[in-house]
């Protein structure tokens, strides 16, 4: 399968990027990793006129320590998040996230903010980074904007970016030595996951996001709100399809779905 | 659009159209066939190869992403006639059945024994997850990693 036919531009900086954006507009798509726009391309489902590749942008390429969060270069590659010393320190369930996307090629080259622009509810990190409540970092010709994760995915490969913006950084509460688990139910190694499950433990309770349970990445706000109300795992993970959506696919039918979530749902409570 | 890699040590320059992916381009462009293309959606790791020196999908990375970088497939492991440790390993321990993923699980398990030098069993079946055999022969394909392996920390020493 071979792509149509684009013209391809290469950048070396997040301020080249925009005014390529800006030049070619809603003609034009970023290239990060190209784990998830390349296959679309393949199939000729995103036919971009012109590629900007962002790919060797090192600026964005980065992990910090930044007080009350972690600040996440948009450019950083799975691998680097899921071997980096202060993510392990200060935000694990992030790096056991990103250490079972995809398999080990496609962790060479993906990166954190690929995937969330991408925005597809099947991936495990924008889950992750919603029921973390991250902010995402947008450049556009304008400036710079903050995008609470609760406002970024808006439908199936949608989300709040505009065509003229770049994703540049993400900012993750730290969550410290706090209990997570990771629940990945698939059929093979390296597919999307079925339904997927993140639990974290935050300062402000525990929260839960879903993969691939409606045409976003949710939180299981119903089992939230039940484990605030002292529920037990079990109990609250009962509530784990409240309010989802799931597609029937060839993987899984929609009550297939909902009973994987709330057996993940409560695999994960109970790893807390 | 020219793409120049160097690719297994010898600089490749190629006037490509940007849609090019690196494994059309080291199979046409460089006539280096040892690099299947096999799913061509990125789940089986036929098309393995490293792009300076970690293991990539070359049906799902365009060759210009790969302009000035350093490329090694099947053809550049050996030196000379003696074979990497890896294709010695699947040699001996008869590591392949219809040797269709051979090029591509070699590949991915130089780079993970890069990562992890000294890996457990379940460190080595995880880590070719994302190389598939239709003949389903992973048990010797695991048996040569670990050998491989050890034969590589034992030339370290």
């Amino acid at each position: 399968m071979i792509p149509a036919a684009f013209d391809y531009v290469r950048v070396e900086s997040a301020d080249a990027a925009i005014a390529q954006l800006a030049e070619y507009g809603d003609d034009a798509k970023l290239l990060a990793g190209g784990m998830s726009l390349l296959p679309l391309m393949k199939l000729r489902l995103a036919t971009p006129s012109v590629l900007v590749d962002v790919g060797r942008v090192s600026e964005l390429s980065y992990v910090r320590d930044a007080g009350d969060h972690v600040a996440i270069g948009a450019l950083t590659r799975h691998r680097d998040i899921e071997t980096n010393d202060v993510l392990a320190r200060e935000c694990g369930v992030l790096r056991a996230v990103a250490a079972q996307v995809g398999d080990n090629q496609v962790r060479h080259r993906g990166t954190i903010g690929g995937s969330v622009a991408h925005g597809d509810p099947a991936s495990d990190l924008p889950a992750a980074l919603l029921a973390l409540d991250a902010t995402f970092v947008a450049q556009g010709p304008g400036g710079t904007r903050e995008i609470a994760a609760s406002e970024f995915f808006q439908g199936f490969l949608e989300t709040a970016l505009a065509p003229d913006e770049l994703l540049r950084e993400i900012r993750v509460p730290k969550t410290g030595a706090n209990g997570f688990a990771f629940e990945k139910f698939n059929r093979r190694a390296q597919d999307f996951a079925t339904v997927g499950v993140v639990a974290a433990r935050t300062g402000d309770g525990t929260h839960v996001g879903l993969i691939n349970m409606g045409s976003t990445p949710l939180r299981a706000t119903a089992v939230e709100r039940a484990l605030a109300q002292g529920a037990s795992p079990s109990d609250a993970a009962a509530h784990a399809a409240d309010g989802t959506a799931p597609s029937a696919d060839l993987n899984a039918s929609v009550e297939y779905r909902e009973h994987l979530a709330r057996v993940l749902v409560c695999r994960a409570l109970e790893a807390l | 659009m020219n793409v120049g890699v160097t690719v297994n040590g010898a600089a490749q320059q190629h006037d490509v159209e940007p849609r090019t992916l690196l494994v059309h381009y080291l199979r046409e462009a460089c006539a280096l066939t040892g690099t299947k293309v096999g799913c061509d959606t990125s789940s089986c790791g036929a098309c393995t190869v490293l792009v300076d020196g970690e293991s990539v999908k070359s049906c799902t990375m365009l060759a210009a992403q790969a302009d000035g970088m350093s490329v090694t497939t099947i053809e550049g492991l050996a030196v000379g006639d003696a074979m990497h440790p890896v294709q010695q390993a699947f040699h001996e321990h008869h590591g392949l059945q219809c040797g269709y993923c051979t090029a591509g699980m070699v590949m991915a398990v130089v780079s993970l024994l890069e990562e992890i030098p000294d890996p457990s069993e379940h460190d080595v079946r995880i880590g070719i997850e994302g190389n598939l055999c239709r003949c389903t022969g992973y048990h010797n394909i695991v048996e040569s990693v670990l050998a491989a392996a050890e034969e590589m920390r034992a030339q370290v020493r």
